[in-house]
């Protein structure tokens, strides 16, 4: 097949990539501001993976027990291990709360307290009762509801439709070229600004809570620009993930009180974080069980699970809250965790790292702040750094929701005071280019056999536990997938619904930003948050309390760690780390 | 791990190739724990590169991958291969919905029917500066409704939908019945009128594959029993 040229020239005020709760909240504002926007998201709408998280959306409301905003500032910059910029989180913190009331008012069903007010359940890392959430479908009913709400503003949805190349020239972002899954083709949109919103990468693990769409196309797009990422080292592996699926099971269940238990029945977090237990942040917990495997205090025939035991609950509490936990269990593994503990393992769950920008969500190219003009990011997708080096449950909710919020604010501003740059000549050239090699090469290569042993390759070696030696291993077996890679032809030769060559698009992309995990893991000699070295495992503030920036240039990997991070001194020094 | 030599019959369609839809015979071992989506992966990576579905979450909440397996809808990710008895094992798209290729189905008229009951919060009043008050008994009222997944698996299991279709079909129904019964919404009337209708509510007879079909076992017909309750009550 020849794609000669577009199928169809969309020029909008604003596209956004990615209909999750970054992409939906930017776009819901921007169309509220009379501006036309359109989505596209290569599932439908409700299909986003925010759609899976379960337990919670963070906001100090204080309805259940005294909070603060204060308080919720520190545990997020404690949580982050003091890589979080603390203007960033001030600066959520407050507007989470607005964020909240927000989604109440468009009909977000919220669990309730006796008194009518919305219910809040404590999560790791947090001092307070902050998850505001709906039973265990917290990210569902925002999800639904801001679909709802877009759909009522006008919102324009192109469903199915994957991104291909971004279109920037001269620092200035003119669009983007996306693939029509359903009717084959390219379509240019020319935009005045963009919205990279299309959140994580966690399918580049084997296991992995990450729906099949998670395949962070857009940082293999923005690396293909000669864009920077950062802080890409810090992956979130998620302490509950469900025994060889990775399936999520909520922190909610350990905020209910759900314990951990370790192959002789013992609850082992005793030993790593006395005071907070189960309700440790997520790094320190999943460190915990891969310990007490690695040591031989798993459980079953290989001793390489743990156990989340819910039983002490009951069963009238579970079914309250919990639903979807137990159904999880009962549906994959034929355990119902009201009657035994459910097998669980930690599992790649969330990247704290991703594409750099600023307070205003606009995406920068270099340390110095350098803005890319029109393009911008939300979500798990954007490195503010709000997260730092570990990120706490619930925050992510709230993060997709309110900056993109902020997204759609800026972009709407922006919109107001420019025209649209000039297109830049031969937009096709690069999706062209990338679907001609899938389509008419003449390689034998697959696809999912590359991606299976990269996937492979990730969870046994940039895991939980890193050392220099593994990841030497690792880099060089990414470099040799890449050059096998070049080689890859597809089955699929249609238009129409070609999965094969949204595959194998995917695979290319996770292999570039990968290379890109690796490097900066192996150059970061200690260990802080998400990112534990067993041959530096200490913090060292002196050399390391500074993000990371990647590029792939022609000569490999360029780091640059000379972007500080923004901390208050006088409010927020960095202390040791202790739960 | 036990393993099963497999054989499955996959309704076929590309419309760049095919007049009309025929079944394909696939034969391969698999894992007997296997779910349907397992399958089908299977399949696509390793056999026939060509084969088109929809997933993405594997964890039941996304909606994609609701289909057709041995006659009853049911979602891949979350359904196990061992369900199933019959062999072979037959798989096809969710019925009632045009084929865009293989199984994978055109859902623009579902969302459309979606759009028609307005489908978010209507508020006369002004919003409070915090949240507005809803005790956990009204919660309760609308928990169960705003689990839907939107997957379409219910709407596609309706005779009355196949019978006619521009019902608007339980999942559109129930997404009004959601609204309706949430105590901050103004906009009841408004969406009882468009429910009051041939095509709307009264063409629910209660037939319960809806609930059967279900992935979320909401009690779909039950709630849409009210909703006729409430609309009764409104003309009166």
């Amino acid at each position: 097949m020849k794609i000669e040229e577009a199928k169809r020239f969309h020029k909008i005020d604003a596209v956004v990539v990615g209909a999750g709760l970054a992409g939906l909240r930017a776009a819901l504002e921007i169309a509220k501001n009379g501006h036309q926007v359109a989505v596209i998201t290569k599932v439908y709408p409700t299909r986003s993976h925010s759609g899976a998280a379960q337990g919670g959306i963070a906001a100090a409301l204080g309805n259940t027990s005294e909070d603060s905003e204060a308080s919720h500032v520190f545990d997020t910059i404690k949580g982050s291990d003091y890589l979080g910029d603390q203007d960033i989180i001030e600066f959520f913190v407050d507007e989470a709360i607005k964020t909240t009331y927000e989604f109440e008012h468009m009909g977000v069903p919220f669990s309730r307290t006796a008194d009518g007010r919305i219910d809040q359940r404590p999560f790791g890392g947090h001092s307070a009762p902050r998850a505001c959430f709906s039973a265990d479908i917290t990210g569902h009913v925002l999800l639904h509801t801001l679909y709802e709400q877009c759909l009522k503003h006008n919102v324009h949805f192109f469903s199915e439709f994957q991104m291909f190349s971004l279109l920037i020239q001269d620092d200035i972002c003119r669009g983007l070229v996306a693939w029509d899954i359903r009717n084959g083709g390219l379509h240019i949109f020319h935009a005045r600004t963009v919205l990279l919103a299309s959140g994580g990468y966690g399918r580049a693990f084997k296991i992995s809570s990450n729906a099949h769409a998670n395949t962070g196309d857009h940082l293999a797009l923005v690396l293909e620009q000669g864009l920077p990422l950062e802080d890409m080292e810090f992956v979130q592996f998620h302490p509950t993930g469900l025994y060889k699926h990775g399936i999520l099971l909520s922190e909610a269940a350990r905020g209910e009180g759900a314990y951990l238990l370790n192959g002789k029945g013992e609850r082992f977090m005793e030993k790593y974080a006395k005071a907070k237990m189960e309700l440790a942040p997520r790094d320190v917990i999943s460190r915990a069980e891969q310990q007490e495997i690695n040591e031989g205090r798993g459980a079953g025939k290989d001793k390489d699970y743990v156990y989340l035991d819910l039983r002490h609950l009951g069963k009238a509490k579970i079914m309250e809250r919990l639903p979807q936990v137990r159904e999880l269990g009962v549906k994959y593994l034929q355990v119902d965790s009201i009657k035994e503990p459910v097998p669980i393992q930690p599992t790649a769950h969330y990247s704290m790292g991703g594409i750099p920008a600023n307070i205003r969500t606009e995406v920068i190219k270099d340390a110095k702040g350098t803005v890319v003009a029109g393009l911008y990011t939300a979500g798990e997708a954007s490195c503010l750094s709000l997260h730092g080096a570990n990120r706490l449950g619930t925050n992510s909710l709230q993060d997709a929701a309110t900056f993109g919020r902020v997204a759609g604010h800026h972009m709407s501003a922006y919109i107001g005071s420019h025209g649209y740059e000039k297109m830049i000549d031969n937009p096709l050239d690069l999706a062209q280019k990338k679907i001609a090699a899938f389509m008419e090469g003449k390689g034998t290569e697959k696809h999912a056999v590359i991606r299976d042993e990269l996937q492979e390759g990730m969870t046994k070696y940039v895991a939980v536990f890193r050392t220099e030696q593994d990841m030497l291993k690792l880099k060089k077996i990414i470099k040799d997938l890449q050059e096998r890679f070049k080689q890859v032809t597809i089955q699929d030769k249609g238009g129409v619904f070609n999965l094969d060559l949204i595959e194998a698009f995917e695979v290319g992309n996770l292999l570039a930003f990968s290379e890109v995990i690796v490097e900066g893991a192996l150059a970061r000699k200690e260990s802080r948050g998400a990112h534990f070295r067993t041959d530096f495992p200490v913090r060292d503030d002196k050399s390391w309390l500074c993000h990371t920036l990647a590029w792939v240039t022609d000569k490999g990997v360029k780091l640059d760690f000379s972007r500080g991070v923004t901390i208050f001194m006088d409010k927020y020094p960095p202390q040791e780390r202790k739960y | 791990m036990a393993k099963e030599n497999l054989k499955v019959k996959i309704l076929r369609y590309n419309p760049e190739n095919d007049k009309k839809p025929h079944w394909q015979l696939f034969q391969l071992e698999v894992d007997s724990e296997f779910t349907i989506l397992d399958v089908l992966n299977e399949i696509h990576w390793k056999i026939d590169g060509t084969l088109a579905y929809r997933r993405s979450c594997r964890s039941a909440i996304c909606g994609s991958c609701a289909m057709k397996v041995n006659g009853r809808n049911v979602l891949a990710c979350e359904t196990p291969l061992a369900a199933f008895k019959r062999r072979p094992l037959k798989i096809e798209p969710l019925p009632g919905f045009p084929i865009i290729k293989d199984l994978a189905v055109d859902l623009d008229g579902f969302f459309e029917k979606l759009k028609r009951v307005k489908p978010y919060l209507i508020l006369d009043k002004p919003v409070p500066e915090k949240e507005f008050l809803q005790n956990p008994e009204e919660f309760e009222q609308i928990r169960e409704a705003a689990m839907c997944i939107l997957c379409g698996a219910c709407t596609s299991s309706c005779p009355s939908l196949w019978a006619n279709e521009d019902y608007l079909g339980p999942a559109a129904l129930l997404k009004a019945y959601r609204f309706v019964f949430d105590t901050r919404d103004d906009g009841a009337d408004e969406r009882i009128d468009i429910v009051n209708d041939k095509n709307g509510i009264w063409r629910c007879h209660t037939i319960f594959n809806c609930m059967e079909a279900c992935p979320k076992q909401i009690k779909i017909t039950e709630y849409l029993s009210r909703l006729k309750v409430k609309t009764v009550e409104n003309s009166i």
